[in-house]
């Protein structure tokens, strides 16, 4: 049914109908909606799961761990500052093998402190072994959660995932959000199976340590997961295709791309911006498209180098920055089109919130023509 | 009973002696099978399941060090929804529970989780190599309180974590000794039946990091308590009940002498006031848990 809901509450109409058995948060802006809405679903019977209200972030990743161990399907949300703090638990949670789903309303990371968005946060996550979907509007935010726990509980799987989403523009902000019935998101996400866990009729060791003769292996077997994971995603994105009509087949999505000479890359909501600006510049003849990376881990190489193949030039758009490097993303842009020849410029943009028009994309794509990137776009010299 | 029917199975890789390996098998005896057992990194993590070996005959997890008691309050959840009925037990160290996991145990005992929390404690981080913890007694030496030159050790009493934990409502917290099995087994027995978060801290001396030979661990568990410098008490909703009593309390000697980490205090020469000091620490346990046996 179409609604018009704020992101925060699409994102929670998805959770409540995946239907968590176990769900700890710790509320952090801009997440706090998220959890706020799931609590009051809890409150008022129309959801059954128990709520942990823990004492931070660290904790809220553990229990999620712990009930996922247990045989739960369960549920969190952070960003930025809380997802820092859980750190330590993401690794462990990927290398245990729990496919918790947790999603990331993208803020920056302090310091300076700053509440707004751009994506260092899960960006700097990218190497824990956990799945991570980027939405560019509410309608995909939503979906991706009834696919993020499809793909991350197929037992060719058994991997967490992260869905991210942009805080405040789309956390916060109202669009017409088509919400599937309990009945059909029932049909296409089925009741939980694990393969392991803790049971007194069944004792198992979870989580034992491992000597230099088999470390190598389990992350190993992690990474093979993740390859496994690109297909999976993609079938499943098919499938919900078939039975919503939104197809989520592809790891990226191209607009405008079949002749196009000047490829902007880019994740998230910036994404519909760039459309617009491209949608402008095709009429004004120039031969712009967008490549759109919805799958950042795994990370999709082959989709990219064939979505790119026959453009000249690459803009990166980059909400992060791999401090003394580039951004993370066109770092992976490059080393997909390597040897192709393709020319990958890199523009930091809208780091901690800062605004983001359809002309300062236009902008970009000049520079790109010109050959001018891997640079900070949109500073303000006047107070550096 | 027979070896097959131990929970916590021998061919671990725990030294001869090992206080903290005696304590889980007898741990276990109380909780019986039907139980989960959540563990913090430490030494007992490691001896017992180095992959893919484990010593642990019910269901046993790892996750990091700090984060055993929001594990377990995720499993106790977990459990709760799907209406199962397994015992929830933490079994951590005291480094993980005096120092890095505080605050996980402060925020699963404030929820109320039904989960019992067991310390064992050796008094310092020894899976590290035997550094200090809040754990730590007065005095003791340990590669990170080094007696030395201008120092007699340790420099901090031990915390007082079953206080922080009954402050917290706790209903149920307990001290114990590997040293007194079947008071242990009848407190874990209690703990695991209380309703709510539970405590127990169990003294488990190190042979390796107190320096004493490992045939003396249960002479030197009897020996903390027969001097008051460990006391074995059981409080019920805040308040102090079934303390063992102490016939002729033997001075505080008898019990550093025969370990290495307290040996500064004799070796060149006897250092009386600081010895004076922890018999003092002993005089006070004694009167405000009234251990002595008149």
């Amino acid at each position: 049914m179409m609604e018009i809901l704020e992101g925060s509450h699409a994102v929670a109409e998805a959770v409540k109908r995946c239907r968590p058995e176990v769900i700890a948060a710790y509320p952090i802006t801009p997440q706090t909606h998220i959890v706020e809405a799931l609590a009051s679903m809890v409150a008022d019977c129309e959801l059954d799961a128990d709520y942990i209200c823990v004492e931070s972030e660290f904790s809220a990743l553990s229990a999620c761990l712990g009930a996922s161990a247990a045989g739960s399907r369960v549920y969190s949300a952070t960003t930025s500052q809380g997802l820092a703090l859980m750190f330590e638990v993401c690794f462990n949670v990927a290398g245990m093998r729990q496919p918790v789903v947790m999603t990331i309303a993208n803020r920056a990371m302090g310091a300076p402190l700053n509440i707004w968005n751009d994506q260092q946060d899960s960006i700097s996550l990218r190497d824990a072994g956990w799945m991570q979907f980027y939405a560019e509007d509410n309608q995909e935010a939503n979906d991706l959660h009834y696919i993020a726990y499809k793909v991350a509980e197929d037992h060719d799987v058994l991997l967490p995932a992260m869905v991210c989403f942009d805080g405040f523009i789309l956390t916060h902000t109202y669009e017409p959000v088509d919400i599937p019935t309990l009945e059909e998101v029932d049909a296409f996400l089925p009741p939980y199976k694990p393969v392991n866990i803790l049971d007194a009729k069944n004792p198992m060791s979870l989580g034992m340590y491992a000597t230099p003769d088999y470390y190598m292996e389990f992350r190993y077997e992690v990474e093979e997961a993740m390859k496994r994971a690109r297909k999976v995603f993609a079938d499943v994105g098919a499938e919900f295709g078939e039975t919503f009509g939104r197809d989520y087949s592809g790891l990226v999505e191209g607009y405008r791309l079949e002749d196009a000479e000047i490829a902007l890359v880019a994740m998230g909501s910036i994404c519909g911006t760039v459309k617009d600006a491209i949608d402008e510049m095709r009429e004004e003849g120039k031969k712009v498209g967008l490549l759109k990376i919805r799958s950042f881990r795994p990370f999709p190489s082959e989709e990219i180098k064939a979505a790119l193949a026959g453009v000249s030039k690459v803009a990166v758009l980059d909400k992060n920055i791999s401090l003394g490097q580039k951004g993370a993303v066109a770092l992976e842009v490059k080393d997909a089109l390597y040897g192709t020849g393709t020319e990958v410029l890199d523009y930091i943009v809208a780091l901690g919130g800062r605004d983001i028009r359809k002309r300062d994309i236009r902008a970009v794509a000049d520079l790109a023509e010109k050959g001018i990137g891997d640079q900070f776009y949109g500073l303000r010299t006047e107070v550096l | 009973m027979d070896r097959e029917s131990e929970l916590f199975q021998c061919g671990h890789r725990a030294c001869g002696g090992c206080g903290p390996a005696l304590a889980a098998k007898l741990i276990l005896k109380g909780t019986g099978p039907n139980t989960i057992v959540v563990a913090s990194t430490g030494c007992m993590e490691v001896f017992s399941t180095p992959y893919p070996e484990t010593a642990w005959g019910v269901p046993w997890i790892h996750s990091l060090f700090e984060n055993a008691a929001a594990v377990a309050s995720g499993i106790e959840s977990s459990l709760k929804k799907q209406g199962r009925d397994e015992h929830v037990v933490c079994i951590c160290g005291d480094g993980a529970t005096f120092d890095i996991g505080v605050l996980c145990i402060s925020g699963a005992f404030e929820r109320g989780h039904d989960i019992t929390y067991i310390c064992y404690d050796n008094e310092a981080y020894m899976n590290t190599g035997i550094q200090r913890s809040g754990a730590t007694p007065y005095d003791a030496n340990t590669t990170t309180s080094p007696a030395g030159k201008c120092s007699t050790g340790n420099k901090r009493p031990k915390k007082d974590m079953p206080a922080i934990l009954a402050a917290h409502g706790a209903s149920y917290v307990a001290t114990a000794s590997m040293a007194y099995p079947n008071d242990l087994i009848r407190k874990v027995q209690r703990a695991v039946n209380t309703p709510g978060p539970n405590y127990i801290q169990v003294h488990a001396p190190c042979c390796t990091g107190w320096g004493f030979d490992g045939s003396q661990t249960m002479k030197i568990g009897r020996l903390a308590v027969e001097t008051g410098l460990w006391v074995n008490f059981e409080m019920i909703d805040g308040e102090v009940e079934h303390v063992r009593k102490v016939a002729n309390r033997k001075p505080v000697e008898e019990y550093l002498e025969v370990q290495k980490r307290f040996r500064h205090l004799f070796r060149p020469k006897k250092n009386e006031e600081e010895i004076a000091k922890i018999q003092a620490i002993a005089d006070h346990n004694a009167g405000a848990f009234a251990v002595d046996r008149n």
